[in-house]
């Protein structure tokens, strides 16, 4: 019993990270190697500072082959990322892994955030040794030509010059994002809250897998993009159609993990809980649901990703804002630049989505704690 | 024909009401199944037995004899092509709350905590709000306490299967039927468990049907042990466990049964 104990206070305890971060003085002096360890490991924080400067130098100092004006953007970036990471770098001890409680919930959240990027600092520092290889095959040696490849300061230049408005009275990119961010959220809660309803009733009632699986089977695989033209058909407004083409698209991994999951159920889960007395609702909901949950995630995740690149396609249609149409309105005009600045707001965008969603199945699957690997 | 003595520790050290035990009759059932290439199992023919409430019966025999279908039966989880099932005077119909059931994987729900896994009887039955002082007293009695907010998986096998145990407790069952509980576990615990069990048996009184491959956990647990053989399954026979509790591992009588128990199922060869 005692090993267990001890066991478990392993398990739920601190990261090896924050444990070297507590040493006391004592400890640290006690161990030169670990000193040493440790020391390097706060130098690995200012990695990027060297970085950042490196590309600064590129920027400032190697002459120009490409035809291009620099516009200075991406240069205050570069000094943005060295201010940041000195600062971050010489208070990185403040910022620690803090469990979240409810009253030093946004504490807790600033030092975690922080804490990540100090921790990320050297991921950082190699995306910055990425943007000078940019530079130097672009803008500086011109080994790849304009119009099609400018390099970081013009792509950079024109985040921020679109970020109100496209020109030629078009929506920017801010406007896009929210665009398409009501089209994804809308779209991605009809097909994941149906396809959740589908799979439960597919998986557990023989009747309905009976007659619903072929249904499945045959309309499923079809890509949602392939359904456009008769979205259009059948919607009176290019929004809806876009929606409910982003619902397909979700609807059908959703449905196909959560029927998994729930026909997958422990046949001895179901036979404990009927012998504790439980009738088929809780059957279904306490304990098929639950027991669904990691598959369902997986579903979620796969609707996701699916649901992102029936958004861009969609959007391209019909739809006059939002990142696919911009992208697309962008390369009608030739202006590479605009595409690639949609790029570099998308990878940011639906990767910062996608994390929430981890966050939610971390919330939900917590109980699973230690098994996920994914 | 029951022979066992209550120990001192009583149900009202345990601060729980005891439960009402009931009798459990199966008379001349008959059980097939049809196996995946198609062939025609008889899991058990003509099995009859009568356990008095209260009492504690095993059944021992070689794999496939049919123990565990005699359990799933009695739990109402299948029911029988010839016979009939009775707890107390009404026959079996489906599975209960009056039946707990306690398998070797302890098969805690793994998304919920220790508390409301054993709670989860009560939820079930939609008695939580008025029974709910009575989960404490259940972790309690299986020494959870610390570990009442803990997730299965944080548990060792011994913890999750006294977990299991007092959810299937919680209904305050009539009769709880256990496949093999303790097959999963160490030595040790498996004999501190067994001693657990008897003394949640000796307080609150409950019939149990425990299937085992551990003659001495039959020996050392059981008012009864009954011997099946297999193909098709059936009664070979029905020892009465006469020794004085609490029971000796390796008192002479003990051993003499053991003995008798192994010979009775061929195994006389390795067991000396």
């Amino acid at each position: 019993m005692e090993s267990q104990t001890i066991e478990i206070a392993e398990r739920g305890g601190a990261a090896p990270a924050e444990i070297s971060a507590d040493m006391t003085p004592y400890t640290a002096a006690a161990s030169p190697a670990r000193a040493s360890r440790r020391r390097g490991a706060a130098l690995a924080a200012f990695t990027p500072v060297v970085t950042a400067a490196i590309a600064l130098g590129i920027h400032r100092g190697v002459i120009n082959r490409q035809n291009a004006v620099p516009s200075g953007a991406y240069a205050r970036f570069l000094i943005g990322v060295i201010v940041a990471f000195v600062l971050l770098g010489v208070t990185q001890r403040v910022w620690r892994r803090t469990k979240s409680t409810r009253r030093n919930f946004a504490w807790a959240a600033v030092s975690n955030l922080l804490h990540w990027f100090v921790a990320s600092a050297p991921i950082v520092a190699a995306g910055m040794l990425v943007l000078c290889a940019w530079e130097l095959v672009t803008l500086k040696f011109n080994l790849m030509p304009l119009p099609y490849f400018p390099g970081p300061d013009g792509v950079l230049q024109t985040l921020v010059d679109d970020w109100r408005s496209a020109g030629l009275g078009q929506p920017g990119l801010a406007e896009c994002m929210v665009q398409s961010l009501v089209l994804l959220l809308s779209g991605y809660t009809v097909g994941s809250v149906l396809g959740i309803i589908c799979g439960v009733l597919i998986g557990w009632f023989a009747p309905v897998r009976y007659w619903g699986m072929p249904v499945m089977k045959l309309i499923g695989p079809i890509p949602a993009t392939a359904l456009i033209p008769m979205a259009l058909m059948l919607f009176p407004n290019p929004t809806l159609s876009a929606i409910s083409l982003i619902a397909m698209a979700v609807w059908f991994p959703v449905t196909m993990l959560t029927l998994s999951g729930v026909s997958n159920t422990r046949a001895s889960y179901l036979d404990v809980a009927r012998t504790l007395g439980a009738g088929p609702a809780y059957l279904v909901l306490r304990v098929a649901i639950p027991a669904a949950m990691p598959s369902i995630f997986v579903g979620l995740f796969m609707g996701l990703g699916a649901s992102f690149l029936t958004l861009i396609v969609a959007e391209a249609v019909g739809v006059q804002a939002g990142l696919g149409w911009y992208i697309d309105w962008a390369r009608a005009y030739s202006d590479y630049k605009k595409v690639y600045a949609a790029l570099v707001i998308m990878s940011v965008y639906f990767s910062t989505i996608m994390t929430l969603l981890f966050v939610v199945r971390d919330r939900v699957l917590v109980w699973q704690k230690g098994t996920i690997k994914w | 024909m029951v022979s066992r003595q209550r120990a001192a520790i009583g149900g009202a050290k345990q601060g729980l009401t005891s439960d009402v035990p009931a009798s459990v009759r199966i008379v001349n059932i008959s059980k097939q199944f049809i196996s995946t290439d198609g062939e025609t199992v008889h899991a058990l023919h003509d099995v009859s037995l009568t356990m008095v409430a209260g009492e504690m019966v095993s059944l021992v025999g070689p794999s496939g004899c049919g123990k565990s279908t005699l359990l799933r039966l009695v739990a109402g989880l299948e029911s029988p092509d010839a016979g009939a099932l009775y707890v107390g005077d009404a026959p079996i119909a489906g599975p209960s709350a009056e039946r707990g059931l306690m398998f070797q994987d302890p098969n805690l729900f793994p998304w919920l905590t220790v508390r409301r896994n054993i709670q989860s009887g009560l939820v079930a039955r939609g008695v939580l709000a008025e029974r709910r002082h009575e989960v404490d007293e259940f972790i309690r009695l299986v020494g959870l306490e610390a570990f009442a907010n803990s997730y299965p998986h944080q548990l060792s096998g011994g913890m999750a299967q006294r977990a299991a145990l007092a959810r299937a407790l919680i209904n305050h069952p009539k009769v709880l039927l256990l496949d093999e509980p303790l097959g999963a576990l160490d030595a040790f615990t498996r004999m501190r468990m067994q001693d657990e069990v008897l003394r949640i048996w000796q307080a609150r009184g409950t019939t149990m049907l425990l299937v085992t491959h551990d003659i001495d956990e039959a020996i050392y647990m059981s008012d009864r042990i009954v011997i099946m053989s297999p193909r098709p399954g059936r009664v070979e026979r029905i020892i009465e466990i006469g020794l004085e509790r609490p029971r000796q591992r390796n008192g002479a009588e003990f051993l003499r049964m053991r003995a008798e128990i192994l010979e009775m199922l061929h195994f006389a060869g390795n067991a000396s």
